[in-house]
């Protein structure tokens, strides 16, 4: 009797999820199996998808961005550690930050140097990696406002520094863009570019083309404003501004701009679709990922979420929140736009990273971007015109049913929609989205994206909220809980040609941390338990795994040491928003907590402490 | 005419007597008006309570139901939902646990509300007055099951996030260490 229904509800698990509804599921992903094949006959030679060839260049052995090059591959063509050899990778030394708080920054490697950015308060260490035990050869420290700290939604991260023209430059958390003379750690110029009393902070990663730093702004449960700046590479001076939204002129919209869709098209639609003024409080910051097309002269971003969550305060489209834009990095002058997630009902910011790539299509080549966006779909998107190529979920959606091709809209499932008074459950993915800021890598030998996500749904009810300078503009008591299958998070194998999924590991904890691809087919991911791990780049099996002392939320990477050896370096220590139950030291049982995360998390305390150790690993 | 004035003056002193009745009984007294934030300095509202220590131990509100109520409203519109969420904390810290940074007494919670903390609180003392403070500090004080029980709320009107304050099992409160502050190693040049 007891077998019989439990196989009945096993049955009913894989009709109907359980209780929820299942709209739109990848082939395979109700399994509860920790790897899962969803698709076998991948080609010897790969899928046929490249890096898109202006937007990379021969492997150097460096890593002087967070995303390696201007493709945001995260791929390294060093191939010394690889399937046959990786068992027996060791940890060759580590470093204490000293700052236990969630580290999310990709350590970035320049010559013989290493540079590493920590959580609030933003230190930068440089070592040289000559020196035994790659001695600390100096330590930064930028001192940003305390005060900030309360300004950050989702823990006081870093995501990391980039290099050019002899500096390192990151964003502190209270707003100001630094330069530090990479050889010395003197400081050589500093912008302040947003105001923590206006509820703005930064966490991005700069991305430098040619003689641009371009920054963007956090901020989108505070009601801020958001932007992309480009800032001069010399002197720091801003040289352009384009805000997200408001008029045209200050959105840098002009003749050039050519949206795909006719929903996109308009005149100072950044300020037509919305209520009154709410624009100048509707959020849509940039504080994600930037790639760039050298041969297009394009970089491509998404923007936030708008505010606040509660939409009923915001009737309208709300653009060009949860947008996907291309801009002239000299200028930031606006290309085209295509907005993912119009009066976005469910913090969908379109932030995640898009990894510029050519497939073979109808018998040519197609130069697309790749965004799996917070909503569940994986777009392609043509990087020159913006039309979406496929939209596809990689995770099981219930807020929506389909992206229509033709008209670039998303069709919303009606009854998901918050209204005031009313407890919508089961909405899927839930606010963090499908995948959040942890970006993807890809690897051009097996032509697959190793996409890090969760694997989450809530019930929401959206409150009454009022604008305060400098406090939370939210207005939403969110509830997650874990998707189907009960693991909450994965690393997918996506084929970007099919826009299928070709494999899958189910891992109990949301895949919060990048990954890294390398020539020697082997993805590199860390687990929120603190699990460094290596798998089969062609067939995800598990080739070797490493229990570092805090959960892992930070960006791999790969580099060729001054001895000629390859190494592998990642930061250690839970937080963000999905840690930041350990991080802040939140109290289990109220689930709203950190914006509703703390109830899906209840156990990462039991697993995990607080941490801040850089591991850097070789084959000894 | 004589009888319809009788029972016209019985029925007044019905009305009569059952307000002197309901006047005897005891009731929490309500304020519904105070003087704007400007005419009453937050630090002299503190300091008022501090010198009273009949007061102190619970706040002028600690015992009063309407004025928890007020607490719970005021602490979702003025955005403290956004960082504290409903007592498990966020951007800002968890307040439904016994540890308290800033300290636990009244005084305490009116001076971290009123005039804000180093690592992220903001200032309220321009945006809301001292008795809204004082519901506020009743409020923020229920959830971690501090102050009378009795006037704490037994469901709340949301969707169910956490147990009611009602519910919440009365810690001792501790005081710990604000986030240690970064000393990095000394700065090396070459």
């Amino acid at each position: 009797m007891r077998l019989s229904t439990s196989a009945l509800c096993i049955a009913a698990l894989s009709v109907t999820g359980c209780g929820l509804d299942s709209r739109r599921t990848p082939a395979g992903a109700e399994g509860q199996e920790p790897h899962i094949v969803l698709q076998t006959s991948l080609p010897a030679g790969g899928t046929g998808a490249h890096i898109d060839a202006a937007a990379t260049a021969p492997e150097d052995g460096q890593w002087i961005r967070p995303a390696k090059d201007f493709a945001s591959s995260r791929f390294s063509g060093l191939k010394e550690i690889n399937t046959s050899n990786v068992a027996s990778l060791k940890p060759a030394w580590t470093f204490p930050t000293g700052v236990k708080r969630g580290q999310e920054a990709a350590p970035i490697v320049v010559g013989h140097m290493m540079y590493v950015v920590t959580p609030y308060p933003n230190l930068l260490y440089a070592f040289d990696l000559s020196k035994p035990g790659a001695s600390v050869k100096w330590m930064y420290n930028p001192k940003p406002l305390t005060s900030s700290q309360g300004e950050a939604c989702c823990d006081v991260v870093n995501r990391g520094a980039s290099y050019a023209d002899g500096k390192i430059i990151y964003a502190t958390l209270d707003n100001n863009v630094v330069a530090v003379d990479a050889d010395n750690g003197k400081e050589v110029w500093r912008t302040r570019v947003g105001d923590i009393n206006k509820g703005e902070t930064m966490t991005i990663a700069p991305l430098i083309v040619k003689d641009r730093v371009i920054v963007g702004n956090s901020g989108g449960e505070m009601g801020v404003r958001g932007w992309l700046k480009g800032l001069d590479l010399k002197t720091g001076a801003v040289k352009w501004t384009a805000l997200t939204t408001g008029p045209d002129s200050v959105v840098l919209i002009g003749p050039s701009f050519k949206p795909f869709y006719e929903k996109d098209q308009g005149t100072d639609l950044g300020v037509q679709t919305w209520p009154g003024t709410t624009w100048q409080i509707g959020g849509g910051g940039v504080w994600g990922w930037i790639s760039y097309d050298p041969s297009l002269d394009l970089i491509f971003y998404g923007t936030s979420n708008p505010g606040p969550w509660n939409p009923e305060q915001r009737p309208g489209d709300n653009k060009w929140t949860s947008t996907f834009f291309a801009r002239r990095p000299e200028t930031g002058e606006a290309i085209w736009a295509y907005q993912m997630n119009p009066h976005d009902l469910h913090d969908y910011d379109g932030v995640n990273e898009s990894i510029l790539l050519d497939i073979p299509w109808k018998g040519s080549r197609r130069g697309i971007l790749v965004h799996p966006d917070r909503n569940g779909y994986m777009y392609a998107l043509d990087r020159t015109t913006g039309e979406v190529v496929y939209a596809n979920p990689y995770v099981h959606i219930t807020s929506s049913d389909s992206v229509n091709l033709k008209t670039g809209e998303l069709a919303l499932n009606p009854t998901k929609e918050p209204k005031l008074g009313k407890t919508v459950r089961d909405v899927c993915p839930a606010a963090p989205g499908g995948k959040d800021w942890q970006p993807s890598s890809f690897s051009p030998r097996t032509g697959l994206m190793y996409v890090p996500h969760q694997n989450l749904c809530m019930d929401e009810q959206p409150t009454a909220v009022s604008y305060i300078s400098g406090t939370p503009y939210v207005g939403m008591d969110v509830r997650m809980k874990p998707g189907i299958g009960g693991n909450r998070g994965f690393l997918t194998a996506w084929n970007p040609v099919t826009g299928r999924p070709v494999w899958r590991i189910a891992e109990p904890f949301p895949v919060w941390s990048g990954t890294l691809a390398t020539a020697g087919d082997v993805v590199f991911y860390g687990t929120m338990e603190g699990w460094f791990k290596a798998v089969d780049a062609r067939t995800g099996a598990l080739l070797w795994k490493y229990k570092t002392t805090s959960g892992i939320i930070g960006q791999p990477v790969a580099y060729r040491g001054p001895d000629g050896k390859e190494y592998i370096a990642v930061l250690s220590g839970v937080g963000g928003w999905s840690g930041a139950i350990v991080a802040g030291g939140l109290d289990p049982r109220d689930s709203s907590a950190a914006l509703g995360f703390v109830g899906v998390m209840r156990d990462l305390p039991t697993v995990t402490p607080k941490g801040g150790t850089l591991y850097v690993f070789s084959l000894r | 005419m004589c009888s319809r004035f009788a029972d016209r003056a019985l029925r007044a002193g019905l009305v009569v007597l059952a307000v002197a009745a309901l006047a005897a009984c005891p009731r929490e007294r309500r304020t519904f008006h105070d003087s704007p934030p400007a005419a009453s300095p937050a630090a002299e509202s503190a300091k008022v309570v501090r010198s009273d220590s009949g007061v102190s131990r619970q706040g002028p509100y600690g015992e009063n139901a309407y004025a928890l109520n007020q607490g719970k409203q005021l602490f979702a519109a003025f955005n403290c939902v956004g960082c504290h969420s409903h007592g498990g904390g966020g951007m800002g810290p968890p307040l439904m646990d016994s540890a308290w940074i800033y300290g636990f007494e009244p005084a305490n919670i009116y001076a971290t509300i009123a005039n804000g903390r180093p690592n992220g609180m903001p200032s309220f003392k321009n945006r809301i007055t001292p008795q809204q403070t004082w519901e506020l500090v009743a409020y923020v004080r229920a959830m971690s099951g501090q102050g009378s029980k009795a006037a704490r709320t037994n469901r709340s009107d949301e969707m169910e996030v956490r147990s009611a304050e009602a519910q919440t099992t009365t810690e001792k409160p501790v005081l710990v260490a604000p986030p240690p502050t970064v000393t990095p190693p000394a700065q090396e040049h070459p």
